[in-house]
């Protein structure tokens, strides 16, 4: 804990300055796309935000396989500690994709597989936080929680594969670590930095989160007496 | 690994395998029920009753679109076979000949009677400049 005190903020710093550059380097210094003129600049909050709340659920469902597996407490209060960000990001991609599609779609929502199944993300973030909030016996909500983050994990392979499966009206991937990028490099610059600065800010997010978690669930310990 | 945590893997494996394999069940249920999706090729293949709202997806033709008042009728292509939409309404901006677009409508005498146009996006971004050089 003291070191990851140390660290914090170097991440938090470093991670807001890239963010803000980035966005501004996005938002004001590369051209127009040639078909969406500049409603593509939404990219650059859209994608972080997408990218950072499949990835939270991946790092909730591997602390929740560690906890069942080792029972190691910390990890599941990390996934407890993660559930309301991941909801937040994923409210953020839904949200920033909605306003993205009236221009370019001429529609706000579509029951696309895509936007189906992150909505179904959105949800399960909720659903996890209600179920381990609504039990009285900690261990018991700390089980349930970690085997129900465990079934949900299936939805995260879904909504990476949604667009190659099914002909949805949102648009394949267009970075793929096995092709050349489909995003010129003039915008894919800024967009890179832009997903390093998202995903170093909601790291600090996480942490903060998880130490408020340790502190509620360690209350009577007398370490956490004397640390607050 | 001691004996206890590896049932406690083997179940843990145990539930993704079975909600993996539930999951695929559930999508292989709806694709074959739920997925009105039709390539313009594909649509005459099938008898599909008048009051079935249906999707079509594919280019718009070039030099089909033929715009009057409000409405605007096009040919919907998948380069393997084609069909008339008529619709009535605000097209996205980004509509345009050559480019994606998905209908949502009703067939009626071998032809869409669209409710909703939407443009589709595909996954190039570049800047105009490039798109002159190419």
């Amino acid at each position: 804990m003291f070191q990851v005190n140390r660290a914090y903020p170097y991440i938090f710093y470093l991670s807001l300055i890239t963010y803000l550059l980035s966005i501004f380097w996005g938002l004001f210094l590369t051209p127009e796309d040639f078909v969406q003129g500049n409603s593509y600049r939404i990219i650059y909050l859209h994608v972080p935000a997408s990218f950072i709340s499949q990835s939270l659920y991946l790092a909730m469902a591997i602390a929740s396989a560690v906890y069942l597996i080792w029972k190691v407490k910390l990890s599941v209060y990390l996934v407890r500690s993660i559930a309301p960000i991941g909801a937040v990001t994923t409210f953020i991609a839904l949200i920033s994709g909605s306003i993205w599609g009236i221009p370019t779609w001429g529609t706000w929502w579509a029951w696309d597989a895509r936007i189906v199944s992150t909505l179904i993300l959105f949800i399960m973030y909720l659903g996890l936080i209600s179920l381990h909030d609504s039990f009285n016996n900690n261990e018991k909500a700390d089980k349930f929680l970690s085997i129900l983050v465990l079934v949900g994990s299936v939805n995260i392979p879904i909504i990476k594969m949604s667009v190659e499966w099914w002909s949805t009206l949102h648009q394949p991937a267009s970075i793929t670590l096995s092709e050349k990028p489909a995003i010129d490099l003039v915008m894919l610059y800024p967009l890179f930095g832009s997903i390093i600065g998202f995903t170093g800010l909601i790291t600090c997010l996480v942490i903060l989160s998880s130490k408020l978690q340790i502190i509620k669930r360690e209350k009577n310990k007398s370490w956490v007496k004397d640390y607050v | 690994m001691k004996p206890v945590r590896k049932k406690r893997l083997q179940t843990v494996l145990l539930i993704l395998a079975t909600s993996a394999l539930g999951s695929f069940f559930i999508i292989r249920a709806l694709d074959s029920n739920l997925d009105f999706f039709y390539t313009p090729s594909e649509i005459f293949l099938e008898e599909i009753p008048e009051n079935k709202r249906i999707k079509i997806g594919g280019m718009v033709l070039e030099n089909s679109v033929i715009r009057e008042k409000t409405k605007i009728s096009f040919i919907v292509s998948d380069f393997q076979g084609s069909i008339n939409v008529e619709f009535d309404g605000i097209v996205p901006d980004l509509f345009k000949e050559g480019s994606g677009v998905v209908v949502l409508g009703y067939l009626k005498d071998k032809t869409i009677i669209a409710e909703e146009v939407l443009a589709k996006h595909d996954e190039n971004y570049m800047p105009p400049s490039i798109d002159i050089e190419k």
